[in-house]
């Protein structure tokens, strides 16, 4: 029948105004500045520089190595490569963002420089009350405002920063490994120089005894030679 | 006798103030003083009454979409409209390159002036009408029909293609159903036989056990009203029927190139018109200014005038909170196809009403036909798609 629709629908907008002033799991408003609802895991906005421990500079992942500023689509950041050189997270010594600039007017949030980071130094935050008077300036934050602790990205995103920590932790272990191992071959090198060096003074004094001990050594005898 | 001289009082108070003012002055200029007063007043009751509903919109339909709706100027919000008037006060007056600089100008003062006109003859309590005029329901409807002319001035001048398309669909709109709207007034024309709306309102104004004589409370009246509200709703373009303005498809419509206080003024042109065909809509059928029963009498006139147009107003907003815009053609067809036989259905009903005497036989029988014609036109017309569920040819 014509116009029963309309009356049902009539009835369901004067059921919603009048529950909405009954029952406050209505009405879905958050009041915004006042209340607060934590943001989901998955949001993201602009990026952010990782460091580790305490000093931003000292811990800061990032060792300019410009494949984000290549990769990035707006072409928003700017990194000017250090002429020193600082230890990384890992101790290597390697070279540091001297400068590093993302302009979040221009970024477009796409997270594609977290994604061809090899170092996990850049990771996307969620801080979205970046409103300024300075449209210009105040918009293009420089590497200090962009660093942030790794404890901040793990209250942002829980689960990524464990993994990235996860994964961190393993190559810091093989490269303690690697480490560990260098310096054993380094070691034992040296020792078998050591012995190398005493069997041919050995041999020298001793020529009788010489063809013995240069079967149980050939290697260090060789390399020596 | 000191309590009826009382209420005498409050109900004519603002007649008396009215005298009271011009008392101070000389004798010559009391006349044309009174007139001003009266056109003053009215210029400031109804923006006010303008500020008051767009807040009732906004809240209202905040709470019908499970809303707060504005809350943070003033105490629950009640200073937004004050907010809303400053911002458009210093907003930047834009008037694009080609447009054509004065019709662009005129077409929103244009609109207001013509807009208030209307109020002249509306009897908003009793012995409050500015112009007694005999014709008033003709001067009214000259009135709202020269808002057109407004629309047009406005999207034509803008010299953009979304104004000129929302003004020639607001000419189209409110053309045809400027018809049916004349339309269901003729009728309570016809049973009162006067076209002064104060006469209208005072055949209204009578009791029997207790309750009003409203045109409402008769098949043809109720008939009228429901006819008069649909074209009145599409008249002030206001949603279902707001294509004009329909924002999906023509940014503002014949207001997109407008902005500031020009913009205001069309804001306030459509919320006033609003008010003001709420107005017409109370005297023709819900009895002006009279009470709604007869013990109710003591209660100042002008208070259940602007009671019924506020209450018109509320209703306004629901159905906006509720109805999806139409598509064009099924505008029209619903004009032209249904609403617009329905009142000249009714025309003969009012007819048939005054010559069926004092029987009760005319209430089944001016029911009947109005009740059998609904029913038989909504079938019609959807079995054809005239009216009805939207149905699209390429998307099915």
């Amino acid at each position: 029948m014509l116009g029963e629709g309309i009356l049902k629908g009539l009835a369901e907008t004067a059921r919603n105004f009048a529950g909405s002033y009954v029952s406050a799991e209505r009405l879905t408003t958050v009041q915004y500045p006042e209340q607060r609802i934590a943001p989901i895991e998955a949001t993201r906005d602009f990026p952010f520089l990782v460091y580790d421990g305490d000093n931003w500079e000292a811990g800061m992942r990032c060792v300019a190595c410009q494949i984000c500023e290549k990769e990035c689509p707006p072409k928003c950041i700017y990194i000017v490569k250090s002429t020193d050189k600082k230890p990384d997270a890992l101790g290597k010594m390697q070279i540091y963002p001297a400068r590093f600039d993302i302009d979040i007017s221009v970024c477009m949030s796409c997270q594609i420089c977290v994604e061809v980071c090899p170092f996990e130094a850049i990771k996307m935050d969620t801080e979205f009350e970046l409103s300024t008077t300075d449209r210009f300036g105040g918009l293009l934050l420089d590497r200090k405002q962009l660093a942030k602790s790794n404890e901040h990205f793990h209250q942002i995103h829980p689960t990524e920063a464990a993994e990235v920590d996860a994964r961190l932790a393993e190559e810091k272990v093989k490269a303690d490994a690697k480490a560990k191992a260098a310096a054993e071959a380094a070691a034992a090198k040296a020792a078998a120089a050591a012995a190398a060096k005493a069997a041919a003074s050995e041999a020298a004094a001793k020529p009788v005894a010489a063809p013995a001990d240069a079967a149980a050594k050939p290697v260090g005898g060789e390399t020596k030679a | 006798m000191n309590g009826s001289s009382f209420i005498d009082k409050a109900d004519q108070i603002f007649i008396l103030l009215k005298l009271w003012v011009i008392g101070f002055l000389p004798a010559w200029a009391q006349q044309a003083a009174g007139v001003v007063l009266c056109v003053v007043a009215i210029i400031c009751v109804f923006p006010g009454l303008f500020a008051i509903s767009v807040l009732l919109e906004r809240k209202g339909l905040g709470r019908m979409q499970n809303r707060l709706g504005p809350n943070r100027v003033g105490p629950y919000g009640i200073l937004q409209p004050v907010a809303d008037g400053i911002k458009s006060l210093t907003k930047e007056d834009l008037v694009p390159n080609s447009a054509d600089g004065v019709v662009h100008f005129l077409a929103p003062v244009f609109l207001v002036v013509v807009v208030f006109m209307g109020y002249a003859v509306l009897p908003m309590g009793r012995n409050m009408t500015l112009v007694k005029m005999d014709a008033g329901l003709l001067f009214y409807f000259a009135m709202g029909a020269s808002t057109e002319l407004s629309v047009f001035m406005a999207g034509w001048s803008s010299r953009n293609k979304y104004s000129l398309l929302g003004a020639m669909r607001a000419v189209a709109q409110m053309i045809s159903y400027e018809v049916p709207l004349l339309m269901s007034s003729v009728a309570v024309v016809m049973i009162t036989g006067s076209l002064s709306l104060e006469k209208i309102v005072e055949a209204q104004n009578q009791y029997t056990w207790g309750l009003p004589h409203w045109y409402i409370f008769t098949p043809w009246g109720f008939a009228g009203f429901v006819l008069y509200a649909v074209a009145a709703t599409a008249e002030t373009n206001r949603s279902p029927f707001d294509l004009p303005e329909g924002e999906s498809e023509l940014v503002a419509g014949y207001f997109t190139e407008y902005s500031g206080f020009k913009f205001a003024e069309f804001f306030l042109g459509e919320y006033v018109g609003m008010l003001s065909i709420s107005g017409l809509g109370a005297t023709l059928f819900l009895g002006g200014w009279s009470a709604p029963f007869a013990f109710l009498g003591w209660v100042p006139s002008w208070i259940w005038f602007f009671g019924k147009v506020m209450l018109s107003i509320c209703v306004f907003i629901w159905l906006r909170g509720t109805l999806p815009r139409l598509r064009q053609d099924q505008l029209m067809n619903f004009a032209w196809k249904f609403v617009l036989p329905l009142t000249l259905l009714n025309l003969f009903v009012a007819a048939l009403w005054r010559f069926l005497g004092n029987e009760w036989e005319r209430w089944v029988v001016c029911s009947a036909i109005l009740l059998l014609a609904y029913v038989v036109m909504a079938r019609v017309g959807f079995k054809r798609k005239h009216i009805g569920p939207r149905s699209y040819r390429y998307a099915d």
